[in-house]
């Protein structure tokens, strides 16, 4: 039974950090609201036309400079190693100008928030999905719907069974898209080992 | 000596119980190296057998089977002198349901997970196949989609992908793997002619009101995103972004079963054949008698045996799926005269669909969809290695017998094959390599869902006729029954529109695209 506890404190406090933030949305408009969700929980932005990021601190303070910039669009999110999850990408909803988004090592990224993605099929030119343990081939066949993409970085997925075969259909999937996968073991050796 | 002597007899006998039944105590021994760190106690190095009863080599044995003998002759322990079947289902229980199949189970947990007491009531699912070789929850194709034209319908397959997406927070058991699903987030792909594009529009108007996330093709646009389809007669098409897909039958169901079974619900392996009922008659507003009736007991029959249980319960949910129409005519449903409510039977019964698997090594890649062609055709995709599983609705006149699974391939060769080709130009060239039949639970009166109580039977809810969804909407089904059963009213989703009025009132509730 406290092991039914503790689990459902740990999902609790992921839904909390993950909650949709309507009232900011309400107040200063879904740009704002995104970019305090993004640093809210450890990530960094750049806006359109500058070249600084807004990040946190390793402490999880940052600036609120962003409020400067009302009417800015953002363009590029680093949410690597944060707990982002399927709920928590609500509130990135109305980012018509992604165009980059970096998840790298985000333990909450699975199938479903992957298909989520499709909201930005427009805009994303570039994706990095490396080291999230929870992705599997059928969530990289939701990544069909992003037509302009253009940089995908898929290595290091330990859940993907033949990545081998898996990164040649996602290259057969996305024609204009450069395909970025190390760390998988893609020697021939075991087959020829098997048929010997 | 006389000592000696007593305890020699003493190891007759239990040589004897030893011997005959006792297997799970030479089980339970452990492995304890002997000194010097050499063989457990019981492996032995000779190769003959023992030519005498030794007392002392299988000493583990003998003090286990003494220590369980002293245990049962103590008070509180369930020795009996009579065998009785350990599958036998409990003689009471609160609410039985009819049927272990992802339905019957998906009710299971979810009467459990509402119920405020922690073990206030005894829940038990009776299943006639241990094997589940003919259930239809296993042959199922296993799709989800929200693109349907009925609002109910709609939110049962949204609700649904909501519960598959936090599959674990709601079906993991402590200290065992977490559920994976398989599910594959490729889409359903509708295709709509120019006769029933107008339909698919108005559906798509629908769906997106109801927040399913859809999207409209036209054809040119179709062909952009998918080079390898014809698109030869296709107006519009209709793509699913998000929420829809396939996934594994067989993980979902024994999801449902594990976290039912932590939760206390019981399992019982055999065939609900009888039912004890006892018989209210009412006089309806035109003068007419009704009989109502109550179930008091449900017989349950063993497999293969002679042997049954009478289990007398409150409350029997019937998710038999194919074959509740059978069940439901043995408490009298269909069989009195025709024009009165006696006479109008359940409308569920099994019809036989084919599923065949093929291989086309240069078909449609990783994006593929479930496309549905306008013609009926279905197929999708089956793992990374070229196979994809494909099939049709055959046409009301041609439906086949259902007294059996076999597999016709003429009808491949026939009806499936040439559709596909037509639409899929790389399928001119595939192979089948295997093929399975499983039945719907098909509704003959309009192909939806009965969710509710029969006006004839005081404490039967029905949960069946899904007629090809029931594995797609089981999560959200199972929580409707429950909140019905322990609310009296459905909370959450209002599916008032499944129950058994429009049967009865001969309303048919039609939905379009019925695959």
């Amino acid at each position: 039974m406290l092991l039914n506890w503790r689990a459902k404190v740990g999902r609790d406090r992921l839904q909390r950090k993950n909650l949709y933030y309507g009232y900011t949305r309400k107040f200063y408009g879904p740009e704002i609201a995104s970019a305090y969700y993004i640093l809210s929980l450890g990530g960094g932005f750049r806006f359109v036309g500058q070249s600084e990021w807004f990040r946190a601190n390793s402490r999880g303070k940052f600036s609120w400079e962003f409020l400067n910039y009302k009417d800015s669009l953002v363009e590029e999110v680093d949410m690597s190693h944060t707990v982002i999850n399927y709920t928590g990408l609500s509130n990135l909803e109305r980012q018509q100008h992604l165009r980059t988004l970096k998840l790298q090592g985000c333990p909450e990224v699975d199938d479903w928030f992957l298909a989520g993605l499709h909201m930005f099929q427009d805009s994303l030119e570039e994706l990095d999905i490396s080291h999230c343990t929870q992705i599997t081939a059928g969530g990289l066949a939701a990544l069909r719907n992003l037509r302009g993409l253009k940089r995908l970085n898929v290595s290091y997925l330990p859940k993907i069974s033949s990545p081998g075969l898996v990164i040649i259909l996602l290259e057969e999937m996305l024609p204009h898209c450069q395909i970025t996968a190390e760390g998988y073991d893609l020697s021939l050796r075991q087959a020829v080992e098997e048929t010997s | 000596m006389c000592a000696w002597r007593r305890l020699h007899g003493s190891v007759q006998t239990l040589r004897g119980s030893v011997t005959r039944g006792s297997v799970a105590s030479t089980s339970v021994t452990q492995r304890q190296p002997g000194w010097g760190g050499g063989l457990p106690s019981h492996q032995s190095l000779s190769t003959g057998g023992a030519l005498r009863n030794d007392f002392f080599k299988d000493l583990e044995a003998q003090l286990a089977a003494m220590r369980q003998k002293a245990m049962d002759a103590l008070p509180g322990s369930s020795w009996t002198p009579f065998e009785i079947n350990p599958n036998l289902p409990p003689e009471t229980a609160d609410i039985v349901i009819v049927g272990g199949g992802v339905v019957g189970w998906s009710i299971a947990y979810w009467l459990k997970q509402k119920e405020k007491l922690s073990k206030g009531m005894r829940v038990l699912v009776v299943e006639r196949d241990p094997t589940y070789s003919q259930a239809s929850t296993v042959l199922s194709a296993g799709g989800i989609r929200q693109q349907f034209s009925l609002l109910e319908n709609i939110h049962l397959s949204l609700a649904s992908a909501d519960f598959m997406r936090n599959i674990n927070e709601h079906l993991s058991v402590v200290n065992e793997d977490p559920v994976d699903l398989q599910f594959n987030q490729s889409g359903y792909l509708f295709l709509a002619s120019e006769e029933v594009a107008h339909i698919m529009e108005q559906n798509y108007n629908t769906q997106r009101m109801s927040g399913a996330k859809v999207s409209l093709l036209s054809q040119h646009q179709l062909k952009e995103k998918f080079p390898w389809i014809n698109t030869e007669g296709v107006v519009l098409a209709s793509y699913g972004l998000e929420n829809e897909g396939w996934f594994d039958p067989w993980t979902l169901l024994n999801a449902f079963r594990r976290k039912a079974i932590s939760l206390g619900v019981i399992q019982c392996f055999g065939e609900v054949t009888n039912f004890k009922y006892t018989t209210h008659v009412r006089m309806t507003a035109d003068d007419e008698q009704m009989d109502v009736r109550r179930i008091k007991s449900v017989k349950v029959q063993m497999p293969n045996s002679m042997e049954y249980q009478p289990v007398e319960c409150a409350i029997v949910v019937n998710a038999a799926g194919a074959f509740s129409g059978r069940l439901a005519e043995t408490l009298g449903i269909g069989l009195g005269p025709k024009d009165s409510l006696a006479g109008i039977p359940v409308p569920v019964e099994p019809r036989k669909r084919y599923v065949y698997v093929v291989h086309c090594p240069d078909g449609p890649g990783l994006d593929t969809p479930f496309l549905i062609d306008y013609s009926g055709v279905y197929f999708r995709r089956e793992g990374l290695g070229g196979n994809y599983i494909c099939g049709i609705s055959p046409e009301e006149a041609e439906e086949p017998d259902t007294s059996n699974l076999d597999v016709d391939h003429q009808f491949f060769e026939d009806k499936v094959w040439p559709k596909l080709a037509n639409r899929v130009p790389a399928f001119e060239k595939l192979k089948v390599t295997s093929a399975w039949a499983g039945f719907y639970d098909y509704n003959t009166f309009d192909q939806n869902g009965i969710i509710g109580l029969h006006p004839l039977i005081n404490n039967m809810y029905f949960a069946t006729g899904f007629s090809g969804h029931g594995l797609q909407h089981s999560p959200a089904v199972g929580r409707a029954v429950a909140e019905l059963i322990l609310d009296g009213e459905f909370q959450t989703l209002d599916l008032k529109g499944f129950s058994f009025r429009r049967i009865l009132a001969q309303e048919p509730m039609l939905e379009r695209n019925i695959v």
